[in-house]
Order: C-alpha cells, then sequence, then structure tokens
C-alpha cells in the first residue's frame, strides 16, 4: 500500500504519476491491440470505410447511372472484359451492373443506415435510459416496461412492421431501425445509470445544489458511457445486418439505390442458374463487415471492462 | 450562548415502500396493506449555535445519516422543519435547486465514492462555485490552488484525476470541495470512518484547524465514540430515529443519564486497564419499520420497568444544558407502582 506510507510520511506526499487523457488513449490502445484478430478486424472496417465512401473514386463504374449501363454486358461472368473496356472482376448483374461497383456503392448506402441508425438510437436510448433511472418512480416504471416489451420481441419483426406503415426510403429504414433498436441502449443505460446513480458523488452533485441537467450530462452520463460504446459497435453491425434482412425480404431499399440486401436479393433469384456471382459476393461483403464490426466490439468490451484493468 | 444558527424542529422522516402494481392491485382485491413505513427519523429538535461542532451518534440505523441528508437538503423532512438562520433549508416540491441549500455543505464518508472518477480534482472544487457565481471566472483557478493549500494538498493536483490519490488526500479534496461553497455548516457523515486510523487522525486535525481558522459550524456525525469527544462541543445521542440524551461532551463522557449512552459507553473497548471490561449492548437493535411500543429502548435496557413497556419518554432537561429522554429522570419507571400514566 505505497499511498499509505506516502501519506504516513508527510502532510504533503510526493506526487503520483500523472494519467493524461492522451495516455490513458495510449493504454486503451495497447491493451487492445493485444488480440491481432480485433486489429485485423479494424483494418479491415478501415478499408471497407475507404472503399465505400470513395465508392465514386474507386469504383470502375457509377452503378445508378442507367445510362452507363449496357444491356448486352448482363451476366458477365467474374473476370470478363465488358463493353466499358475493363475486365468485370466480379462480373455483371442482370441490368450489366458491374458487381464490384454496385457493392461498393451498396456498402455506402448500408454504412450510412447503420451508423446513422446506431447514432440515433444510441442517443434515444441514453435519452430514455437517464431519464427512467435519474427520476425513477412511476416514469421508470412506464418506460423500462415499454422497452421490456420491445425487447421480448424481434426486432425485425419490428422493423418490418413500421417499414410496412412508413413506407420505402433511407429516411424510412433509418427510422424504424431507430425505433427496433433504442430498447437496447435504453437498457443498458438504465442499469448502468441505475448503479452510478446510488453513489455518493451524484448526491454530492445534488447537494451542492447542481442543476438537474448538469448531474445527468456532467456527472452520471460520462461514467455510463463505456458500456454503450460496447453496445453501439454492436448494434451497428446489426442494424446492418437488419436493414439487408429488410431489402432482402422485399420492403427496404430498390435496386436503383442498391445497398447490400437489394443486391443479395437481386441475385437470389439468378442463384439457381449458376449466376451465382449476383448474390454470393455482395453477400460475401456483408459477412465481412458485420464479424468484423462484431470482433472489434468484443475486443473493445474486453478491454473497457473493469475486471480486466490493471 | 448566541442565538443558534441551525435549527432542526420536530424533525421526521419517513420513507415508505409502496408495493409494486400487481401487489397493489391484489391489496385492494383482498384489502390487505403491503405499504411498508420505516420511521428513519423520529421528532427530532436540536439547535446549533454558531462555531459549534455537534455530535451526532448512534448504532448503524438509528437514523443519524438520515437527520443529516435532511439537513442537507437532500431528503426533504416528512414533518417539521430545519432552518439556517431561520431561513427554511429544503427544496420546492418539485426538487428544484434552492440557493439557500449552497449553504449546508456535507462531506461523505466514502472518498472513493464521492468523487467524481472522470472529472479533475480542480474542476470537482470549482465546479459549484462557478455554477453558483461565487466566484467570479478569472479567480477560479487561483481559488482552486488556495483551497487546496488549505487542506494540505499542492496547488498543482488540480489537474490529477480522483484515482490518482490517497483515501486520505481524497476526503481533503471532499473537504475542498465543501468549503469552496462557502458554507454557514458542514454536515460530515462518518467522514473518517473509512479511513484508516493515522489517516483519520490527520484528517480530524485539518478539520479542527479548519474549523479554528473559518470558525465552522458543523454537525458531526460517527459511531465513533473516541472520535466525537476529541472533537464535538456537543453530542446527540440517537437511538431508532429519536434523540435520546444531549449534552456538552466533557459532561457526557463523564456522567452518561440515559442507559443507552451507558450502554454505548461500556460496548466501547478500553485500554490500559490490563483486563479487557468491554460489555457489548444485548440484543439487536430493533427493526424501525416496527419499533417497539414506549420507550424504544426498553427490550434491551436493564433498568426497564412497566411504564417503559407503555409510554414513550419526554425529553427533559436534567440541567441547563442537558436533555435526557429517560422515564428515570421523569418520575421513574414505574417499576414499583405498576401502571403509570
Amino acid at each position: 500500500m505505497p499511498e499509505i506510507i506516502a501519506e504516513n510520511i508527510a502532510a504533503v506526499p510526493s506526487a503520483p504519476p500523472v494519467e493524461t487523457r492522451a495516455e490513458r488513449l495510449r493504454n486503451f490502445w495497447s491493451d487492445f491491440r493485444e488480440s491481432w484478430v480485433a486489429v485485423g478486424a479494424l483494418i479491415v472496417i478501415g478499408v471497407l470505410l475507404f472503399l465505400s465512401f470513395g465508392a465514386p473514386l474507386v469504383s470502375p463504374q457509377d452503378p445508378y447511372d442507367m445510362a452507363m449501363l449496357d444491356w448486352l454486358d448482363a451476366f458477365l461472368r467474374p473476370g470478363t472484359e465488358g463493353s466499358g473496356g475493363y475486365v468485370h472482376l466480379l462480373g455483371t448483374d442482370n441490368a450489366g451492373r458491374d458487381m464490384l461497383s454496385a457493392i461498393f456503392y451498396g456498402l455506402r448506402t448500408s454504412f450510412v443506415i447503420g451508423l446513422s441508425a446506431g447514432a440515433l438510437a444510441l442517443l434515444v436510448g441514453i435519452a430514455v435510459g437517464l431519464t427512467a433511472a435519474y427520476f425513477g418512480g412511476r416514469i421508470e416504471a412506464l418506460l423500462m416496461r415499454i422497452v421490456d416489451l420491445q425487447l421480448s420481441m424481434p426486432a425485425i419483426l419490428l422493423a418490418l412492421v413500421l417499414v410496412a406503415m412508413l413506407g420505402q426510403g433511407i429516411v424510412q429504414i433509418i427510422l424504424a431501425l431507430v425505433v427496433a433498436q433504442y430498447a437496447y441502449f435504453a437498457r443498458t443505460t438504465h442499469g448502468a445509470a441505475k448503479v452510478e446513480r446510488g453513489k455518493d458523488y451524484i448526491e454530492a452533485a445534488r447537494s451542492t445544489p447542481l442543476p438537474t441537467h448538469r448531474v445527468l450530462f456532467k456527472h452520471l452520463l460520462p461514467n455510463v458511457l463505456p458500456p454503450l460504446i460496447v453496445v453501439a459497435t454492436v448494434q451497428v453491425a446489426s442494424a446492418i445486418a437488419l436493414e439487408a434482412t429488410l431489402s432482402f425480404l422485399g420492403v427496404g431499399l430498390p435496386l436503383t439505390e442498391p445497398s447490400l440486401g437489394s443486391l443479395i436479393s437481386n441475385g437470389f433469384k439468378y442463384i439457381h442458374s449458376d449466376r451465382y456471382w449476383l448474390s454470393i459476393y455482395p453477400g460475401l461483403a456483408l459477412m465481412l463487415t458485420v464479424v468484423a464490426i462484431n470482433l472489434v466490439g468484443d475486443q473493445v468490451r474486453k478491454v473497457l471492462d473493469p475486471r480486466n484493468s490493471r | 450562548m448566541t442565538d443558534p444558527i441551525l435549527k432542526i424542529d420536530g424533525v421526521s422522516k419517513r420513507f415508505t415502500r409502496k408495493p409494486g402494481l400487481i401487489v397493489s392491485g391484489l391489496d385492494k382485491l383482498t384489502g390487505r396493506n403491503s405499504t411498508q413505513t420505516v420511521h428513519a427519523v423520529n421528532d427530532v429538535t436540536l439547535s446549533v449555535p454558531r462555531g459549534e461542532v455537534l455530535g451526532i451518534v448512534g448504532e448503524s440505523g438509528c437514523g443519524k445519516s438520515t437527520l443529516g441528508r435532511v439537513v442537507s437538503g437532500i431528503y426533504a423532512p416528512s414533518e417539521g422543519t430545519v432552518t439556517l438562520e431561520g431561513k427554511p433549508v429544503a427544496r420546492d416540491h418539485r426538487g428544484n435547486v434552492d440557493k439557500l441549500t449552497t449553504r449546508v455543505q456535507m462531506i461523505h464518508q466514502d472518498p472513493f465514492a464521492s468523487l467524481n472518477p472522470r472529472m479533475k480534482v480542480g474542476e470537482i472544487i470549482a465546479e459549484g462555485p462557478r455554477v453558483h457565481g461565487l466566484i467570479p471566472a478569472r479567480e477560479v483557478q487561483e481559488r482552486v490552488r488556495s483551497l487546496l493549500e488549505q487542506v494540505g494538498l499542492e496547488g498543482a493536483y488540480a489537474n490529477r484525476l480522483p484515482h490518482q490519490f490517497s483515501g486520505g488526500q481524497r476526503q481533503r479534496v471532499a473537504i475542498a470541495r465543501a468549503l469552496a461553497m462557502q458554507p454557514e455548516l458542514l454536515v460530515l457523515d462518518e467522514a473518517v470512518a473509512s479511513l484508516d486510523v493515522s489517516i483519520q487522525a490527520q484528517v480530524l486535525n485539518l478539520f479542527m484547524k479548519l474549523r479554528r481558522e473559518l470558525n465552522l459550524t458543523a454537525l458531526f456525525i460517527s459511531h465513533d465514540l473516541s472520535v466525537v469527544r476529541h472533537v464535538c462541543d456537543r453530542v446527540a445521542i440517537m437511538y431508532l430515529g429519536r434523540v435520546v440524551e444531549t449534552a456538552p461532551a466533557d459532561e457526557l463522557y463523564a456522567k452518561p443519564l440515559h442507559p443507552y449512552t451507558e450502554a454505548l459507553f461500556g460496548s466501547v473497548p478500553t485500554l490500559g486497564t490490563g483486563r479487557a471490561r468491554f460489555h457489548p449492548i444485548k440484543g439487536e437493535i430493533p427493526s424501525p419499520i416496527n419499533p417497539p411500543k414506549g420507550c424504544a429502548f426498553h427490550p434491551r435496557c436493564p433498568l426497564a420497568g412497566p411504564r417503559c413497556k407503555v409510554e414513550v419518554p419526554r425529553l427533559v432537561t436534567p440541567s441547563d444544558n442537558r436533555s435526557v429522554a429517560c422515564h428515570l429522570q421523569d418520575g421513574g419507571t414505574g417499576a414499583q407502582t405498576g401502571a403509570a400514566a
């Protein structure tokens, strides 16, 4: 117990080592790095993000521009050269669309939907969870029962019903995903906030007294955030998968603004006619994305777990 | 004696545990009542003059911490009033921030729980005064520095996080945070109980020093009789939510009047007599959900008589500055006469 010895020697003991924010980040990174699988997954995510958001730069063709498509190029096998004078590495689909380009653009749509649905669901979930945990009583009972009710239903079912009601389109899908997923954030926030709420530093802040919004956002929220980061990564992956499922089921995005799900759905029709590349490649891209995000999320959870801290 | 700065007048605090929706529905059908009420503090009247340190002593569960929280304005009293210089210390019915409560500051028991782990010590100390506009923004740094030095820490520690400090140092930070609000009254809730004995002494000495320098008024809540004797001018003994005896510290330790006080002293292990004289109090502290009738202490009291089982003893004043709630001081326990009115 070095601190106690120091206290005994003098009332003003020498300074303990300082850990700045930059150092904390560095420590986080050195813990994260311990798993090479997670590092690999992080690199994969980085590459996918670059390819998807840089799609107009890196893809050989703009798959949305119908004028660029040529019916004669339809169903080209992977590796054949089309009328554009370049090799279609992953072949073309029934409209003569270059699959590689379609996957890059589709991935972009998937990322946009996954990230914005995840971020919005995080905000809504934090609001609901913090309100319930901080104010307690009837508000808590009401909010958390609604959340429990929602968690007892499969998210896909709820999203399906909502999309059917709201109609097709990116905004509608994001809304449906937020409604389907905020409950996970709300429950995590509520649990963590309930624990922190009972601690003396919250009481100290309340009795100072500090305004409620300050106690909530300056004291409670920062201490609730670590588990939410983990849930957020996993939920982004599951939002991407959910959107793909919706599109595959035909209630998601139309093929004119393709996401990975609508590409798979479109290609699925031809899978029995030996034109496997229409659905297999978008499927692999989806799998790679979801698995990579989940691997990173797993490692973040391990690093942030207080039982692991040194 | 000066006019009291803090007046606690007939304060009670009850906690009710209402049953959930389903059980309360069943209650309506069956006519049962599952609501449980805990009388944490029961009709407590105390006053503290400026510059005095009043010790509040009792076993765990006697309501002393609840009383401290009522005085701090964290809990609103179920009955009675707490006034600081004649103005009530409480939040309005919606729990809104009230300027008045800045004048009572609390220091908690566990310095590992009472400091926000994600805020720098300087921010922790400066936050209250900054939000309430007690110091101009330019002077905040300077003030934090001088407060840290006042509690025996280096001014440069303002940039550290709480986990970089030891328990004793954290408690000093908590004291600095309380002092930053320039309070009229400090409530110390077992403020040294979780520290090692050698560090307890350091923090207590700090408290005594600050008390001299700043003429602090304080409620010192503790279960540690020797610490209380060292620090307090006057002591109130609580048992099951009620004050059973108050007296100046010297007089109380010289001659306790209430059997419970006597029993508490008997249960303190002492050094130096060669043989151990340690007499724990018989029995368990009764449940405050269902307290005994009459004097709450009668099931454990060696001197209890029939009157103690039926009548709650009044607080009487056997001498000018003492008070005690015991039938022994107020016409006898009825052990001879049988029943008493």
